[in-house]
């Protein structure tokens, strides 16, 4: 039978992962709009746990290959579920891409690519003016996209615990793996 | 277990209470985002304001640094003296040999402004270190700066910004904002009388911010540091300023560098116990001690147009391990506004600069393939 429940990695990732990429997003737009003392560490963080995140959503595609995800319940109606697998594989796309997209500018721009204050990561492609534009722009166009699949997300798990109550919320929120 | 799915599960009371409080969650969320990027903040200062305020006292020109916009690349190499390394483990202070790329510049908006005028006669320098660390420094020739905070920078750029009806700044306005910061009055005066060096080679380079040095036993000091030319200072005569050609400082520099290399020395500048390092307006007496670190030679000079610079932002708290920001207040303000420069610069198509076709620059014609070039 097939569980209820995901695995504890995937509980575990989904949630150390949502708490850094919410903080990712606030940070984001805090650093940029402030001319005060905070940007000095919070673009060097911002950086680190960007990194972190590419590591971790790598990690957590393989947990979701090797460990399948309980199914949506059988009486959701089909487009509910079309509607919660697609922004499933929305904000797996995000999470990749923000990431990459933050390492390309910065490659794209000429800077050194610091993560933990110690480790520069080799740039992806030779400086060009254009480009670091076009992808400073991305990167912010789609950490907006972001942020609103983000609430999007939270808004329909909300939904599932207190108006749906068919078990999809606690299939991630639950301490156990139940079976 | 069923799920409640259908609309008359939903719509009764607890659903609609359910209902809203999500809303309220959502829609709460998103205010804090929107506080957090300063959207519901308008008390707070940001670096885009301060980037319109330049714009706006020299005008918009497109693919220009909004400030410091007319310069001349420099390609060059650091050899360090080891003397360094008792203050910072910085791997630049290291017995060895960096190379570097900078810039030469003088301050002000305007990329094809004549050299004849009282400003900051100014070098940014990129080290490019083991590792794939850096250093950048963006270097005037004056120690001190006219304001202290961010704040003050964005009220003298908009206090002496030009009335359009007469092409001058308001004078009220500037004496207001003089009466409120004693700083940038004192600052003006030392500027009108000291003396302009004759060239962009015989001008030292102050970092002006101080900096966190940390050594490799993790002791922990403030610090200025300054490039100091061999080249005899000689002084630029005020009197003459307007009749100079547009372009006499760069092409004087550029006939140096065909002579030979440019060198300067570069130190760490130590406080005592009470010196600001804090607020760049305050100068710190001349007797400070001073320690050696290296010797930067500059050997040849590329237009922006050729050359290496153009594309790089010269933030200075772009930093290698061993050296880090002080708590100037300047310094974050400065990384922050130069992003918003940066990235609204290289997001406008390039434009040839001001010693684009200055025939004082051989280089230009580096842009042939070298097979065309003339034989000599
Ligand atoms: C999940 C990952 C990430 C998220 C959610 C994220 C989000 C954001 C947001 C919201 C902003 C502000 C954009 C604006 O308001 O214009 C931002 C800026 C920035 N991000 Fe990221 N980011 C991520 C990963 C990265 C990574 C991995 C790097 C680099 C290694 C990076 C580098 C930057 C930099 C340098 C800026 C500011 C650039 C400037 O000052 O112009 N980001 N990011
Ligand atoms: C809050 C105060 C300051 C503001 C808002 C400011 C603003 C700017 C801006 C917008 C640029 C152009 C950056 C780019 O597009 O790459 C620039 C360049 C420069 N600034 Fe500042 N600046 C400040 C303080 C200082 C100080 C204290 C120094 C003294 C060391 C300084 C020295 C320079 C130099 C040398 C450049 C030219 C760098 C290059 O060649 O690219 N600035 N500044």
């Amino acid at each position: 039978m097939s569980p209820h429940t995901f695995s504890g990695a995937a509980r575990l990732l989904h949630w150390l992962m949502a708490v850094l990429i919410i903080g990712m997003l606030f940070i984001g737009v805090g650093m940029v709009s402030t001319v005060g003392n905070s940007h000095t560490w919070l673009v060097p963080l911002h950086k680190s746990v960007g990194a972190t995140l590419l590591v971790l959503v790598l990690i957590r595609l393989a947990v979701r290959a090797t460990h399948r995800p309980p199914p949506l319940p059988a009486d959701m109606p089909a487009p509910q579920k079309a509607i919660a697998h697609l922004s499933h594989i929305v904000l797996y796309a995000l999470m990749i891409a923000l990431p990459l997209v933050g390492w390309s500018m910065l490659s794209a721009g000429g800077y050194p690519i610091t993560v933990w204050g110690a480790a520069h990561l080799p740039p992806l492609m030779a400086p060009d003016r254009g480009l670091y534009a076009t992808l400073r722009h991305l990167h912010t166009y789609l950490a907006y996209a972001l942020f609103l699949t983000v609430i999007a997300h939270l808004s329909a798990a909300l939904m599932h615990a207190f108006l749906f109550r068919d078990g999809v919320f606690q299939s991630m929120a639950a301490w156990r793996t139940r079976r | 277990m069923p799920g409640a799915y259908r609309l008359q599960d939903i719509l009764n009371r607890r659903g609609l209470t359910s209902l809203l409080a999500i809303g309220a969650v959502a829609g709460g969320a998103t205010a804090a985002f929107a506080y957090a990027g300063g959207w519901l903040a308008p008390s707070r200062l940001q670096p885009a304001p301060i980037v319109n305020a330049l714009e706006g006292h020299d005008g918009r020109h497109e693919g220009f640094r909004r400030a410091h916009a007319k310069g001349l690349c420099v390609v060059g190499h650091f050899d360090g003296t080891g003397q360094g390394l008792t203050l910072s483990k910085a791997s630049l202070f290291r017995q060895a040999t960096t190379p570097v790329i900078g810039r030469f510049s003088l301050a002000g908006g305007v990329p094809d402004a004549g050299d004849g005028r009282v400003t900051f006669h100014s070098l940014a320098l990129k080290f490019q270190l083991p590792a794939g660390e850096q250093w950048r420094m963006a270097m005037n020739h004056v120690p001190v700066f006219p304001v202290a905070t961010p704040q003050a920078f964005l009220d003298f750029q908009v206090a002496t910004t030009p009335d359009p009806a007469t092409g001058k700044p308001d004078p009220a306005k500037v004496q207001a904002y003089m009466a409120r910061h004693p700083e940038t009055k004192a600052f003006a005066d030392y500027m009108a009388k000291a003396p302009l060096p004759s060239s962009f080679a015989n001008a030292s380079y102050n970092s002006v911010n101080a900096f966190r040095f940390t050594n490799g036993q993790g002791q922990t000091r403030l610090a200025r540091w300054i490039f100091t030319p061999e080249a005899p200072f000689q002084e630029l005569d005020k009197a003459t300023l307007a009749a100079q050609p547009r372009d006499f400082l760069f092409d004087e520099v550029a006939g140096r560098l065909a002579q030979g290399p440019l060198v300067w020395h570069m130190s760490i500048i130590l406080p005592d116990v009470g010196d600001p390092t804090d607020d760049a307006t305050k100068p710190w007496p001349e007797d400070r001690r001073r320690v050696e670190v290296g010797t930067l030679t500059i050997d040849r000079a590329v237009t922006e147009d050729d050359g290496p610079c153009r594309d790089v932002n010269f933030d200075p708290t772009i930093l290698p391990a061993g050296v880090a920001p002080s708590d100037d207040p300047l310094l974050a303000a400065r990384s922050s506004v130069y992003a918003v420069g940066y990235t609204r610069r290289t997001g406008e198509p390039a434009a040839p600069s001001a010693l684009a076709h200055d025939t004082a620059f051989p280089a230009t014609a580096g842009r042939q393939p070298a097979t065309m070039e003339p034989a000599q």
